[in-house]
C-alpha cells in the first residue's frame, strides 16, 4: 500500500549478494530468535499446505476406494483421518498466523532502525553533500526506497521462503511417486518460465520508457504549473496545450504497451497451470494404458493435484523475485546514504560557561553570558580562553572543487566588537568567507584564527554554537512562531522570545497573524512575505546571543524604509558583537569599521567608509551609484 | 463526481466495455474447465477410456486456449483503457488550468496541481484498470463457480454458503479496521517527508545553530509513531491470510466428509470430488482478491476528489461580450476602481483608485511592500476583474475585449517572473513567434541583454535550463524584458523587473525605452527611486490608495512617503545625474 511507488525509476541494484547479506545482518543482529521462529513457522505452514492439498487424493485412495472395493459403511478410519487433518490445519493456520505478526515487528523494526540510521547520518554529513545532491533524490530514498524494503521485509522474503518449500516438498512428493510423469511436470514448468521471462523482459523496455516518458510529462506539468501565470500573460495557452498534448499521447502509449505485456502475463500463466493438467492427464493416462509401471488412476489423480501446487508456488515466486531485486536496489541507494562520510570533526576546544573568580577564568556549570575556550593540552593541562570573537583569516586560499580556486589569499583581522563588511559582485566569494568561518566547508591553504585558536582545533559544533547566523535564503520549519524564533536557543524564556522579535521589528507583524506567537508557520514559512521571513531569522539569531554575528544579506528584501526602522535593532543587536554582514545596499554598511571590497575572489581594497571614499577606486564608484552590483 | 470523471472516458469506451466482456468470458471458460477435468478423471481414467482422455483433452486445450485468448484481450483492452482515460484526465485537467484566470489559479496551490497531474492520475488509473478488469473478474467468477457447483453438486455447494458469508465478513471486518489506521499513517508519512525535506533544506541552519541533535529527536519521534501506527495496521491485515486458509481448509474438510459419504451411496463420482475442490478454492480466492481491490479503490478516492476539483472549477473570466479585437492606444484610464481579491468589500487592496495615463507616457510607481503596487498594474491586462468602478484602456472598457488582443498589446514583465527550458531564441520568441533574428536581437539590445548572450559560446542557442537556474537574477530580468519587448505593445509594464539588475544597465534599458520606443506607455514599478525618477509622473501608493502623483521634483516637495523613501536611498543615488 504505498503512495510514493508510482514515480519510481527502476533500476538493478549493482552488488545483489552484498546489499542482501547487509541487509540481513540487521535483520539478524536484533532479531535472532524471532527469526529462527519465522523459519520455523514457516515450514510449518508449508508442510502443511502441502499435506492439505493432498488431502483429498488421500481420502479418495486410502479410504474410499477400499471401501468401494469392499461395500464396507465404516467410517471411523476417514473419522480419525479427518480429525488428524484437523490438528495439521489448525497448526497450519496458527503458524501462519504466527509468522505474518512476528515479520510485522520484524520488517517494521529494522525499517525504523533504518530510518533512524539514515537520518541521523544525513545530520552528520557535510554541507558540501547537500549542495552536490540533489533533494529529491535523497528524499526518494526515505519514501520510494524504504518503502519497497517494507514490501520485501515483511512480504516478499517469507512468501519466497515459504513457496520455496512448498516446492521442494511437492517436487520431493512427485519424485517418489513417479518419474515419468514429475518429467512431464518439469517440462512444462520450464516452459512457463521461459515464457514468463520473455514477457518479463520485453515489457521491461516499455516500462523504462513509460518511466522517461512519466518524467517528461511530470518536468513539462510542473515547469508549465509554475510558469502558469507567465503563459496567461503571453496568451501562450493553446501552444501549450500543444505540447502537451504530444507529450501525454506519448505518456499513453508507453502506458498502454507497458500494461498490456504485464496484463496479459497473469491469464497466461494461470492457463498454462491448465495446460499441463490436461498434458498430465492425457499422458497419464496413455502410459497407464501403455502399461508404464508405477502409473495406475490414483497415481494420476494425486499428480494431477500434486502438480497444481507445484506451479502456483513457481508463479509466485516468479513474481516476488522481481519485487526483491527492485527492494534490493533501493536497499542499495540506502546503504550507500548510510555509507557516506560523515564531516570530519577533530576538534578538542570546547566552547564552556565561565566566570572570573579572583581574576582567574573557571569553568561554569550554569549559563554566566561569559564563555571561554576549554583548551586540552597534550601534557594533560587544561587552560581558558576568554571568548571574544577575535577573528583573524590569514592568506586564505580556497577552492570547492580542487581545480578551481575560489578565494586567492584572503586576509581578513576582525576585533572583538568590529563590524566588518564584504561587498562586491555576485560570485565575489562573500558567501564563501562565511562558509569557511563557519567550516561548512575546509579551507585549502592559509589559517583562519578564532580568539587566536586555529579554528580547526576547536570542535565544530562548539565552533557553530558560537556563530549567529542571518541567510539570505531564510529557512523557517513547520511550528509555530514561538517555536521558530526559539530555534536559536531552546532553552530561551517566552519573554526573551518576544524581547528578541522586538528587537528585529518583527512583534508588530507578528501580533497581526491570526494567532500571534502561536500562528502555526506550514512549508518553510509559506505565507509570510520574504521580508518578514527574514525578520523572524534576524529574531531566531538574536536569542541565541551569540558572540559573533555572520549577516549575508540579511536585510535584501526588506523595503529601504522598513530596512531603516529594523537598522536600529539591527544595530543594538551588533552591540558589542563581532559582526560581518554581506549586503549589496552600500546604505547598509556604511557605518562598518571596515569594509572589504571583494572582486573575483580576491580582496580588492579595504578601509573605513571615508578611506575607502578618498581612495576614488572601486568603492568610490559603487557609491556613487553608477554601479550597483547585480545580486543573484 | 463520478460525472466529471466517467466524461474522460471518452473515445475508450469500446476498450473500457470489450475489457469486463472478454474478462467475463474468461471467467466462464476457466468455469467449464474443471468440469471437464472431472469428466476426463470420472470417465476418462477411471474407465481406461483413452478416446475420452485424448478427445476431451483436445477439446479441454482448446478452451484453455480460448480461455488464455480471452484473458490477454481483457488485459490489453484494460490497459487501453486505463491509459487512455489518465491520458483524458491529465489532458481535461491541463486544459482547465491553462483556461484558468489568476483567481481560479490562486485557490490551488502549484504544488497541489502538480500532484494531482501526475500522483493523482497514476492512482485513479491504477484504480480503473482494476475495476474494469479484476473487480468484474472476482463477483462473476463468484456467481459462475456457485452456479457451477450447484450443477455439479447441490448437496456440497450448500458448504459455499456457508464459508462465503464467514469469508466475507471476516475480511470486510478487517478492511473496516485497517483501513482508517492506513489513512492515520499516510499522514503521519507526509509529516515524516516534511522533516527529512526542511532538514535538507535548511541544513545550513540546522548545522549554524547546531540543532542536530534536536532535529533527531524530532525525527525519531515521528518514525516512532509510523512504527507503531503501521505495525498497529498490519497487525489486522496479518489475520488475513490465516482467515483465508481456515476457510479453505474448512472448506476442504466438509468436501471430503460430505463427498466421501455420497461417494460411498454413489451419488457423486470421485472426479466430482476434485471438481468441487478447484471451485472451492475459485470461490474464495475471488472473495479474497475482491476486497483487496475493495481497500485499493477505497484509498484512491481521495485522487478522485481532488482530481474533480480541477474539473469541476469553472473559469471565472471570459472574453467581453462586445469582444474588441484592436486597441486603438495606450492611454489607460481608472475610474473609481475598488478591488479585493476575494471580492469581498471588506478586504479591498485598492480603493478608490481614480487616475488617466495618456498614451505614451511614462509613469513610475513606488511605495513600500504591501501597498498593492502589483494589483494595480494587474487590472490593466484584466489579469483580475475589479470590483467595482471601471478600467479602460484605449478608451475602452478592459472587460469588452477579447482577452487575447488585449493581452497581445498589454505587455506585462511579471515579478516572479520565469523562463522556460529551452534555448535563449526559444524563450524570446514567446513574445512574437515568428520573430526574425534581427528582431529578437534588436529587442535584446534594448534591454541590453545582447551583450552578455554574445558571451556565451552558443550566443541565442544557449539552452535555458528549467526555472533558468543557469543565468543570473540579473540576466533573468534582462531576458524576460527582451520577451515582452518583442510584442511590440502599445503598454509596458515593468513590475519591479529590473530589482537585480546593477543601476548602471538599469538606467541604460529606460535610456533605450524613452529613445527607440517613445509612443509606449511604460508603467514601471520599483523600489529603486533612480529607476523612476526621470519618469513623466510618478505615483506614489501607501495602503493601497494612490497617496501622491507628480513629478520628482513636486513629489520631493509635498509628499512626505516619497521623501522619506528618497531620504533612505540618498546615499546610493547622489550623483546619479
Amino acid at each position: 500500500m504505498s503512495r510514493h511507488g508510482s514515480m519510481h525509476i527502476s533500476r538493478r541494484p549493482k552488488n545483489t549478494g552484498k546489499t542482501l547479506k547487509r541487509l540481513l545482518g540487521y535483520t539478524f543482529r536484533d532479531y535472532k530468535f524471532h527469526f529462527a521462529a519465522v523459519v520455523l513457522f514457516i515450514v510449518i505452514s508449508s508442510v502443511a499446505g502441502v499435506k492439505g492439498s493432498m488431502f483429498i487424493q488421500t481420502v479418495i485412495d486410502d479410504y474410499l476406494a477400499p471401501m468401494l472395493a469392499t461395500g464396507s459403511r465404516d467410517f471411523t478410519p476417514l473419522i480419525n483421518a479427518i480429525l488428524v487433518m484437523i490438528g495439521i490445519y489448525a497448526a497450519g493456520v496458527i503458524s501462519a498466523f504466527l509468522y505474518n505478526r512476528i515479520m510485522i515487528l520484524v520488517g517494521q523494526g529494522v525499517l525504523k532502525q533504518i530510518r533512524d540510521d539514515m537520518f541521523s547520518v544525513m545530520q552528520k554529513l557535510p554541507v558540501s553533500y547537500f549542495d552536490t545532491h540533489s533533494h529529491g533524490d535523497t528524499m526518494s530514498r526515505y519514501t520510494n526506497d524504504t518503502d519497497t524494503l517494507r514490501q520485501m521485509i515483511t512480504q516478499g522474503v517469507p512468501q519466497t521462503f515459504s513457496s520455496l518449500i512448498t516446492i521442494i516438498s511437492v517436487l520431493i512428493a512427485m519424485l517418489t511417486t513417479s518419474i515419468p510423469l514429475s518429467i512431464v511436470v518439469l517440462l512444462v514448468v520450464g516452459l512457463i518460465l521461459i515464457i514468463s521471462k520473455n514477457i518479463t523482459g520485453k515489457s521491461s523496455k516499455f516500462f523504462i520508457d513509460q518511466q522517461k516518458s512519466l518524467g517528461r510529462a511530470n518536468g513539462f506539468i510542473e515547469e508549465h504549473i509554475n510558469g502558469q501565470k507567465v503563459v496567461k500573460v503571453f496568451c501562450h495557452e493553446e501552444k501549450i496545450k500543444a505540447e502537451f498534448d504530444e507529450i501525454n499521447d506519448e505518456l499513453c502509449y508507453n502506458t498502454t504497451h507497458a500494461n498490456i505485456l504485464a496484463n496479459i502475463l497473469m491469464p497466461i500463466m494461470g492457463n498454462m497451470g491448465h495446460v499441463q493438467y490436461v498434458l498430465l492427464a492425457m499422458s497419464g493416462g496413455l502410459m497407464a494404458i501403455w502399461g508404464v509401471p508405477g502409473i495406475t488412476v490414483g497415481v494420476i489423480a494425486a499428480f494431477l493435484q500434486l502438480s497444481k501446487s507445484f506451479t502456483m508456488p513457481i508463479s509466485q515466486m516468479s513474481q516476488q523475485v522481481n519485487s526483491i531485486i527492485m527492494a534490493l536496489a533501493g536497499a542499495e541507494r540506502i546503504f550507500e546514504l548510510i555509507d557516506e562520510k560523515p564531516e570530519e570533526d577533530s576538534g578538542y576546544v570546547k566552547l564552556v560557561n565561565a566566570k572570573l573568580t579572583d581574576g582567574e577564568l573557571k569553568e561554569a556549570s550554569e549559563r554566566t553570558g561569559v564563555w571561554a575556550w576549554k583548551h586540552p593540552h597534550g601534557d594533560g593541562s587544561i587552560t581558558y580562553t576568554k571568548l571574544e570573537g577575535d577573528i583573524l583569516l590569514e592568506n586564505v586560499d580556497f577552492g570547492y572543487v580542487p581545480e578551481k580556486t575560489v578565494l586567492h589569499d584572503i586576509s581578513i583581522f576582525a576585533k572583538p566588537g568590529q563590524k566588518i563588511a564584504l561587498v562586491g559582485a555576485t560570485g565575489a566569494g562573500k558567501t564563501t568567507i562565511t562558509n569557511l568561518l563557519t567550516r561548512f566547508y575546509d579551507i585549502a591553504d592559509g589559517k583562519v584564527r578564532y580568539d587566536g585558536i586555529n579554528i580547526n582545533k576547536i570542535k565544530k559544533s562548539d565552533l557553530r554554537a558560537s556563530l549567529g547566523m542571518v541567510l539570505q535564503d531564510t529557512h523557517l520549519f513547520t511550528g509555530t512562531v514561538m517555536e521558530n524564533i526559539r530555534y536559536g536557543r531552546l532553552d530561551a524564556s517566552d519573554e526573551e522570545v518576544f524581547a528578541a522579535a522586538k528587537l528585529a521589528n518583527a512583534d508588530g507583524f507578528i501580533k497581526m497573524l491570526p494567532e500571534g506567537y502561536n500562528t502555526i508557520l506550514r512549508g518553510s514559512g509559506s505565507g509570510l512575505s520574504q521580508g518578514q521571513r527574514q525578520l523572524l531569522a534576524i529574531a531566531r539569531a538574536a536569542v541565541s546571543d551569540p558572540p559573533v554575528m555572520i549577516l549575508d544579506e540579511a536585510t535584501s528584501s526588506i523595503d529601504t524604509r522598513t530596512e531603516r526602522i529594523v537598522q536600529k535593532g539591527m544595530d543594538s543587536l551588533m552591540k558589542g558583537r563581532t559582526v560581518f554582514v554581506i549586503a549589496h545596499r552600500l546604505s547598509t554598511i556604511q557605518n562598518s569599521d571596515v569594509i572589504m571590497v571583494m572582486d573575483q575572489g580576491r580582496i580588492i581594497e579595504r578601509g573605513s567608509h571615508e578611506e575607502l571614499l578618498a581612495k576614488k577606486g572601486k568603492y568610490y564608484q559603487l557609491y556613487n551609484g553608477s554601479f550597483e552590483p547585480e545580486e543573484s | 463526481m463520478l460525472k466529471r470523471l466517467s466524461a474522460c472516458i471518452g473515445e475508450y469506451k469500446k476498450a473500457s466495455l470489450l475489457a469486463p466482456l472478454f474478462v467475463t468470458c474468461e471467467v466462464l471458460l476457466e468455469v467449464l474447465i474443471p468440469w471437464l477435468m472431472s469428466y476426463i478423471i470420472d470417465h476418462g481414467i477411471e474407465k481406461s477410456d483413452m478416446n475420452i482422455v485424448i478427445g476431451i483433452g483436445i477439446v479441454l486445450l482448446f478452451l484453455v486456449g480460448l480461455s488464455m485468448f480471452c484473458g490477454a484481450m481483457s488485459g490489453k483492452y484494460a490497459a487501453i483503457a486505463s491509459s487512455g482515460f489518465a491520458k483524458n484526465l491529465r489532458k481535461r485537467m491541463f486544459y482547465s488550468v491553462q483556461d484558468f484566470s489568476f483567481t481560479n489559479i490562486n485557490k490551488f496551490s502549484t504544488s497541489g496541481l502538480v500532484t494531482r497531474l501526475t500522483t493523482d492520475v497514476a492512482y485513479l488509473q491504477m484504480a480503473y484498470q482494476m475495476i474494469i478488469r479484476i473487480a468484474v473478474r472476482c463477483p462473476a467468477m463468484l456467481a459462475f463457480s456457485l452456479s457451477m457447483a450447484f450443477f455439479v453438486n447441490s448437496q456440497i455447494a450448500l458448504i459455499f454458503f456457508l464459508i462465503v458469508p464467514f469469508l466475507g465478513g471476516g475480511l470486510i471486518l478487517i478492511a473496516s479496521k485497517a483501513h482508517p489506521i492506513f489513512e492515520k499513517v499516510f499522514k503521519t508519512y507526509d509529516r515524516l517527508n516534511r522533516v527529512v525535506q526542511e532538514n535538507l533544506r535548511g541544513i545550513r541552519v540546522v548545522k549554524a545553530f547546531v540543532r542536530e541533535d534536536f532535529e533527531e529527536k524530532k525525527f525519531k519521534t515521528v518514525s516512532g509513531e509510523i512504527y507503531d501506527q503501521f505495525s498497529a495496521a498490519e497487525r489486522i491485515l496479518a489475520f488475513n491470510s490465516p482467515l483465508m486458509q481456515s476457510s479453505m481448509y474448512i472448506c476442504m474438510l466438509l468436501i471430503a466428509w460430505v463427498g466421501a459419504n455420497l461417494i460411498i451411496s454413489s451419488r457423486m463420482t470421485q472426479g466430482e470430488l476434485i471438481g468441487m475442490i478447484t471451485y472451492a478454492s475459485q470461490i474464495l480466492m475471488s472473495l479474497m482478491n475482491f476486497s483487496m481491490i475493495f481497500v485499493m479503490v477505497i484509498i484512491s478516492r481521495a485522487s478522485a476528489e481532488r482530481i474533480s476539483e480541477v474539473l469541476g472549477e469553472a473559469p471565472d473570466m471570459s472574453d467581453g461580450e462586445k469582444n474588441i479585437s484592436f486597441v486603438k492606444d495606450g492611454s489607460i484610464e481608472f475610474k473609481n476602481v475598488y478591488f479585493s481579491y476575494s471580492g469581498k468589500p471588506d478586504s479591498y487592496c485598492l480603493k478608490n483608485i481614480n487616475l488617466l495615463i495618456h498614451s505614451g507616457e511614462t509613469i513610475g510607481i513606488i511605495g513600500g511592500t504591501g501597498s498593492a503596487k502589483t494589483s494595480l498594474v494587474q487590472l490593466i491586462p484584466r489579469l483580475y476583474d475589479i470590483t467595482s468602478g471601471q478600467v479602460l484602456v484605449g478608451g475602452e472598457n478592459v472587460c469588452d475585449y477579447n482577452l487575447k488582443a488585449l493581452r497581445g498589446e498589454v505587455a506585462m514583465v511579471l515579478q516572479k517572473n520565469e523562463l522556460f527550458s529551452g534555448t535563449i531564441s526559444d524563450n524570446l520568441r514567446w513574445g512574437k513567434e515568428t520573430a526574425t533574428d534581427e528582431e529578437i536581437i534588436h529587442a535584446c539590445r534594448l534591454a541590453q541583454a545582447d551583450e552578455f548572450i554574445q558571451t556565451f559560446p552558443k550566443k541565442y542557442d544557449t539552452f535555458i535550463e528549467q526555472g533558468g537556474k543557469n543565468v543570473s537574477g540579473g540576466q533573468k530580468q534582462r531576458l524576460c524584458i527582451a520577451r515582452a519587448l518583442l510584442k511590440k505593445p502599445k503598454i509596458l509594464i515593468l513590475d519591479d523587473s529590473t530589482s537585480a539588475v546593477d543601476t548602471h544597465t538599469d538606467s541604460l534599458i529606460r535610456k533605450a525605452f524613452a529613445e527607440e520606443i517613445p509612443d509606449t506607455t511604460k508603467i514601471i514599478i520599483a523600489q529603486r527611486i533612480s529607476s523612476v525618477q526621470n519618469a513623466d509622473r510618478i505615483i506614489v501608493m501607501e495602503n493601497g490608495e494612490i497617496s501622491d502623483c507628480g513629478t520628482h521634483d513636486e513629489l520631493l516637495k509635498t509628499s512626505t512617503i516619497y521623501r522619506e523613501i528618497y531620504d533612505s536611498q540618498q546615499r546610493e543615488v547622489v550623483g546619479d545625474e
